[in-house]
């Protein structure tokens, strides 16, 4: 890879002055960059490191009930953190690669790179949720914009995010097992208001809500309710681990299994 | 160019790096300690598993300069004060859970891990927890055998399947 010169600020305040310099990329967990720079895919002059800035860590409810995760928090502490106040981001987050990979990797890190076939993009955009950066605060409908791109500026960091807790949710993972990602996941969120479903690892445009599942299933919250639907091909991802037309078939069966197993 | 200081093993090491040097780089050109492996070098394979603060990680997928000031353990570190394999290196020799030993120092340091956070994990859960760890001779049999035996469970029946 191409060297750079590594820089390591204490507070976020800091991080985005370094972050303001030409050709400057922050590093989280660095476990998709990492990768990334090997390949000089991206050639950044100067890495801004965010993993001592203490302000960027941990999980909690805020005041107004939506369960807040700093963007600097790896996976491993999402899945023990998470698992009282939302049992189902929890294990997506304990099934995310494999135990060293959760050690490093971050959830920013992975909002930020949306691929499209990473698990938190479903979560979050399932739970109604919120990317607060170091500018503002970010609708998950506006935030994803397709694959790898987001609403995020230039030098722009995510500091947080914020979760409307459902009161019953479920996370299928159809796993690709070489990458560990999805070869299609599934986020099913049901609220007192209503029910989202939220898919990734399908669409050429990434992450999206299917709007058809979750009209049915806040009607009657039963996988039987799915079964007049019938997904279309259309855009979906065609590549050597599945076709279009399996792909849409693993969005109905999961989302009904997720509905099944909805705790 | 930048200064790094680690603690491995318990012993300080220091060393100037540049901001692209991996962990892994660092510990087997600068430090010396080639025990830990470059595989894959692409955060697939495992066999470069170190523990930094505690944590398992791969060190082909972190930077040296992002460790600095860490406690880092490598394979080096695990034997008994003297000398002598420790459980789970004994273990391994025990269920012939090497080939060719590749492999070994990332799934003994990741076998470590587990213990530490699960010390008498089912076989399903031992599986799990080396997803990120390859192995091309052994079948992982043995050494899911071996890490259960480490953890003092045992382990016939394991043998029988």
């Amino acid at each position: 890879m191409y060297d750079f010169e590594f820089e390591k600020p204490s507070s976020i305040s800091d991080a985005i002055t370094l972050l303001s310099s030409e050709e400057a990329m922050p590093l989280s967990g660095g476990q998709t960059l990492i990768p990334a720079l090997k390949q000089r895919l991206n050639a950044p002059s100067k890495l801004v490191s965010l993993a001592g800035i203490p302000e960027l860590r941990g999980v909690s409810v805020n005041e107004g009930g939506m369960l807040e995760i700093k963007g600097a928090t790896t996976h491993a502490v999402i899945a023990k953190q998470a698992s009282s106040h939302y049992p189902a981001l929890s294990a997506l987050a304990s099934h995310i690669g494999d135990p060293a990979v959760r050690n490093r990797g971050t959830i920013g890190g992975s909002l930020a790179n949306n691929d499209p076939a990473a698990c938190y993009p479903a979560a979050v955009l399932a739970s109604n949720g919120k990317i607060i950066s170091n500018k503002r605060e970010i609708n998950s409908e506006d935030f994803f914009q397709g694959m790898f791109t987001t609403a995020l500026d230039e030098g722009e960091l995510i500091t947080a995010v914020q979760f409307e807790i459902p009161t019953v949710a479920n996370y299928q993972k159809f796993l690709q097992p070489a990458s560990r990602f999805a070869l299609t996941g599934v986020f099913v969120a049901k609220f007192d208001s209503g029910v989202r479903v939220a898919i990734t690892g399908a669409s050429e445009n990434g992450v999206f809500r299917w709007s058809e599942a979750e009209a049915l299933l806040s009607d009657n919250f039963s996988p039987s309710s799915l079964d007049v639907l019938t997904f279309s091909t259309d855009g979906l991802i065609s590549d050597l681990h599945g076709t279009p037309a399996y792909r849409a078939s693993l969005i109905k069966t999961l989302t009904k299994r997720a509905v099944i197993a909805a705790k | 160019m930048p200064k790094v200081n680690i603690t491995v093993n318990n012993n300080p090491a220091t060393g100037e790096v540049e901001g692209r040097t991996l962990l892994s780089t660092f510990l087997r050109d600068i430090v010396g300690l080639t025990g830990t492996h470059i595989g894959c070098d692409t955060s697939q394979c495992g066999a470069c598993v170190v523990h930094v603060n505690g944590d398992a990680i791969k060190a082909c997928t972190m930077f040296a300069l992002e460790a600095d000031g860490a406690t880092v353990d490598t394979i080096e570190g695990q034997a008994n004060a003297d000398g002598s394999l420790n459980v789970i290196q004994q273990a391994f020799q025990d269920h012939h859970a090497l080939q060719c030993g590749f492999c070994t120092p990332g799934m003994v340091m990741s076998a470590s891990a587990l213990l530490k956070e699960n010390p008498s994990p089912s076989e399903a859960e031992v599986r799990k927890y080396l997803e990120g760890n390859l192995c091309r001779c052994t079948g992982y049999h043995n050494i899911v055998k071996a890490i259960l035996a480490a953890s003092g469970q045992e382990v016939s029946a394991v043998a029988a399947e």
